[in-house]
């Protein structure tokens, strides 16, 4: 490999050649460094998650073991709490109707953007970054009223999905635009447009479907949000699955069913990314 | 009363706020009213505060999910009657005149004395200073950020009576926990019951209905109040003008003030508060002597915030809270 | 069939007198309607209220609130979590990125580390501080750390383990901008690896480490419900007291304090996010 020649070198002075014995020790020190990193990380990332398992594990009194926090879950309920069951219904509900949601408003605008409004680019990401940034205790207080009207259409906890969207923004942008500036957009649509494609034939049949795994990606990051998302369920007053695993911690003794719920959501999130990511390259491999 | 039962049940719906199923026993009380009468009740964000209840109100106001009635803390009560409609009980003659507005805009429901609950893993306490010991390492926890919290505030002014402050200065309650926090003793997180059966939180200022065994969960549980203070504080109800279940609403209130033995007042009695019409029904003989009998003995005159000593204490805490134990 | 030709862009030439030409932003009509009404107009909301009284009418005097002494040390009691939490979470993840981008792209160990990325980015609240309260709270499984209850230690090692994946997430795609061939090439010119970074890596992913630590910054700056279950007796930082100055029982709730609170905030985070602009166009020049 290091007698390839690559870009930016003079034919001037001959290039000082490396030993192969220090590219060979270079790659060994690299993976020496990357299995510290991947312990260190990985032991980091798992020990609050392994508690939050031994917890979910919990029996009636301290010390002991229980299936009964993972059983709860299809069948937890309490006088004055909606049941478990009904909750997480809800924020599966809501995942998908705030990705679908996402990605009609998205995908369409950061094509068209990328084709024939470039100026508005900065604009565009400026703006999707900012939900990021803006704590959701400030959006919430100027949302009351917006929720209000709102409320005289519907009452259900899925109409959440209006700010649930802005609250996706930073993250699925980000995944459009890597997959976006991964494909020539210019290209693909000129020559659909020159064989006779709509603008938006253009976008959903020649484009999208180009860039999907960029696309399942911001739909699973999205999803991982709607199922993580407290503040904004709680001060609005609906429930969701995080509200309700708040309200049950707060009001039950026994709270190994919030660590099991927390623990399967995890769990199911991860799953789905991972498998995505491993889609992704038969894909690949076959195009 | 028959037509007023005819229309809830044609309403069908009940929504009320903050009302935790083991708060005084609400979980049977919802359960008791539903079955009685047949109305569901929405029970909507059972651990907000007064003042959320509040702002629920303002915020759907005109929705078909605001709140029809309220349970809050007399200084929220105060503060926003213009909110709220006037109602009469049908017993309201057995409420103390001193615990209802004389137009019948708020009512007070039931209370408590602050008390406070341990584990028995350290023996009997039986007064404040004990607390100072070396036993209590980061055990010592209130209910709720004082700066805030109506419980919280109540528990830094139990200590304050106790450590021979007025209701009118809290100074000396704020200092005691300051000594705490100085001896590693005082905890940051507010009890719960997860943190109570963890053990994080083993010393737990707070309502003395809320420092029953059934409640905190873990059954080796003592209470005590300290002697010479008898700190009480009721809660208040009341009913939004703007109700969209408004004879639901009514029927609720009669539910709770109703001398029944499976009425409001005696189940609030079965979970260990002092209802309001107590005193009546000590003399009618309709009260429930079994769960009487196990209320905390209160070994002083009981002493009652006045709202402007409730705002005082509120403005001290918040200019000196933080740094004494921050 | 005759193929219409295209201009550059790809826009057809428009038959004259049919219809008149649509400007091409109309386009993106949808996308800013949404986001003005669910994002900037509660912003303004906010803003305008801050600026008010109880009553409804203007007190502009309200903004010399925010140099009361009680209110400065939210601030400050704010900006010491964010930073504490961004420069270790963007050391980390850096570090950690490097580890992921310089394997196999294919490789088992990438795609563990994104997808754990993605999920434990949004991982907060009141399950993460309790799984920290378990593990080195005072009655911890795996030790006892004293300094748990210490602002901003305790809590800025809990913010730290969802700003790592943050990091990861967004400074991975930089990393991988990096083009094998400028190492090759630093390699081939005689250079080490530590000259290869002071001179060649550092300065090309110093704007987008940066950039990204801004916005690991600002995501701190908004986390309210994780230090609420850390401890919330106490408030220390802004979004804990704008909480107690909107629910607050004890008659100590203001609506216009909280606003308050909230514009500064938006201006802070206002301030963060022109810096991460800025930087982001100087990354953009090399990594397109």
């Amino acid at each position: 490999m290091a007698a390839v020649t690559s870009l930016g070198e003079t034919p001037i002075a001959p290039p000082a050649r490396r030993p192969r014995g220090m590219q060979a020790r270079r790659r060994r020190r690299l993976n020496a460094f990357r299995y510290v990193v991947f312990t260190v990380f990985g032991l980091f990332f798992i020990l609050p998650l392994l508690a939050m398992a031994r917890f979910s594990l919990e029996g009636a009194t301290l010390g002991s073991w229980s299936l009964s926090g993972w059983r709860q879950i299809a069948s937890y309920q309490n006088t004055g709490i909606p049941p478990l069951l009904s909750a997480i219904e809800i924020t599966l509900e809501l995942a998908v109707i705030t990705c679908v949601v996402t990605l009609v408003l998205l995908v369409p605008t950061m094509i068209w953007i990328r084709l024939r409004v470039q100026w508005l680019a900065r604009t565009v990401e400026f703006l999707c970054l900012l939900p990021l940034t803006i704590p959701a205790i400030v959006l919430v207080v100027g949302l009351g009223p917006i929720y209000n009207r709102i409320q005289h259409y519907s009452l259900s906890a899925l109409m959440l999905f209006w700010v649930y969207v802005i609250l996706a923004l930073p993250y699925a942008y980000r995944a459009l635009a890597a997959g976006l500036s991964a494909i020539d957009v210019t290209t693909l649509a000129e020559a659909a447009r020159s064989l006779g494609a709509s603008w938006f034939s253009v976008i959903v049949r020649v484009i999208a479907p180009n860039m999907w795994q960029a696309i399942l990606n911001a739909l699973l990051l999205t999803a991982a949000l709607v199922l993580g998302e407290f503040t904004i369920a709680y001060l609005l007053l609906y429930t969701n699955l995080q509200e309700e695993l708040y309200a049950i911690s707060r009001n039950t003794p026994n709270a190994s069913v919030v660590f099991s719920t927390s623990t399967a959501a995890l769990l199911f999130a991860f799953a789905l990314l991972l498998i995505l990511s491993y889609v992704g390259r038969r894909r690949r491999g076959r195009g | 009363m028959n037509t007023l039962v005819a229309a809830a049940k044609q309403e069908g719906t009940l929504n009320v706020i903050a009302l935790p199923p083991t708060w005084a026993n609400y979980g049977a009380i919802i359960s008791a009213f539903t079955a009685k009468y047949g109305i569901k009740v929405n029970s909507a964000l059972p651990d907000g505060t007064s003042q959320q209840e509040v702002d629920a109100v303002k915020t759907e106001n005109g929705t078909a999910k605001a709140p029809d009635v309220l349970d809050i803390g007399m200084a929220v009560a105060l503060a926003n009657t213009s909110l709220f409609a006037p109602y009469e009980v049908s017993t309201w003659s057995s409420i103390p005149t001193a615990q209802k507005a004389p137009d019948g805009i708020w009512v007070q429901d039931y209370g408590g004395f602050m008390a406070v609950g341990y584990s028995s893993k350290f023996g009997t306490i039986t007064s404040l200073n004990q607390l100072l010991g070396s036993q209590f390492k980061n055990a010592v926890a209130l209910n709720g950020n004082p700066t805030s919290a109506n419980a919280g505030l109540n528990g830094v002014m139990m200590a304050n009576l106790a450590e021979g402050g007025t209701a009118s200065d809290i100074s000396k309650g704020v200092d005691f926990f300051s000594k705490l926090k100085a001896a590693g003793n005082f905890s940051p997180v507010s009890a719960t019951g997860a943190t109570i059966k963890a053990g994080t939180t083993p010393v737990v200022f707070n309502w003395d209905y809320l420092n029953l065994p059934s409640y905190v969960g873990v059954s080796n549980w003592k209470v005590f109040i300290p002697s010479g203070v008898a700190l009480g504080g009721y809660y208040a109800q009341a009913i939004n003008k703007n109700a969209p279940h408004p004879a639901a609403a009514r029927l609720w209130e009669e539910f709770l003030y109703s001398q029944a033995a499976s009425g409001g007042q005696n189940l609030w009695l079965e979970g260990g508060a002092r209802p309001v019409e107590q005193a009546a029904m000590q003399s009618n003989g309709s009260i429930n002597t079994a769960a009487a009998s196990k209320l905390p003995a209160v070994s002083a005159t009981p002493t009652f915030l006045s709202p402007t000593q409730a705002t005082d204490a509120a403005n001290y805490l918040a200019a000196n809270w933080a740094k004494a134990v921050g | 069939m005759a193929v219409a030709t295209t201009t550059k862009t790809g826009a057809r030439p428009s038959r004259s007198g049919r219809r008149p030409s649509v400007p091409a932003w109309v386009g993106t009509v949808p996308f800013f309607a949404y986001v003005a009404v669910f994002l900037l107009l509660p912003t303004g909301i906010v803003v305008v209220d801050a600026l008010k009284n109880p009553n409804g009418s203007w007190a502009f005097s309200n903004i010399s609130e925010l140099g009361n002494p009680l209110v400065r040390g939210y601030f400050i009691g704010s900006l010491k979590l964010c930073l504490l939490s961004s420069v270790s979470g963007a050391v980390f993840g850096a570090i950690l990125a490097y580890a992921v981008a310089s394997g196999n792209p294919d490789g088992v160990v990438r795609r563990l580390y994104i997808s754990a990325s993605g999920v434990l980015a949004q991982f907060g609240g009141v399950t993460l501080a309790f799984a920290f309260l378990v593990l080195i709270g005072p009655v911890g499984l795996l030790f006892h750390a004293s300094w748990y209850y210490d602002f901003p230690w305790g809590i800025g090692l809990i913010y730290t383990y969802f700003q790592i994946p943050l990091m990861v997430l967004v400074f991975l795609p930089a990393i991988d901008g990096l083009k094998v061939q400028w190492r090759e090439a630093s390699e081939n010119l005689g250079s080490s690896a530590w000259q290869y970074w002071r001179y060649v890596g550092g300065p090309l992913l110093a704007p987008a480490f940066l950039g990204a630590t801004l916005l690991l910054f600002a995501n701190a700056l908004s986390a309210f419900a994780t230090i609420q279950a850390w401890e919330n007796q106490i408030a220390y930082i802004v979004p804990q007291q704008i909480s107690t100055a909107l629910s607050s029982e004890v008659g100590l709730s203001n609506v216009n304090v909280a606003d308050l609170l909230a514009l500064g905030m938006v201006i802070l985070v206002a301030i963060v996010m022109t810096g991460y602009a800025l930087l982001q166009r100087r990354a953009a020049r090399w990594l397109r």
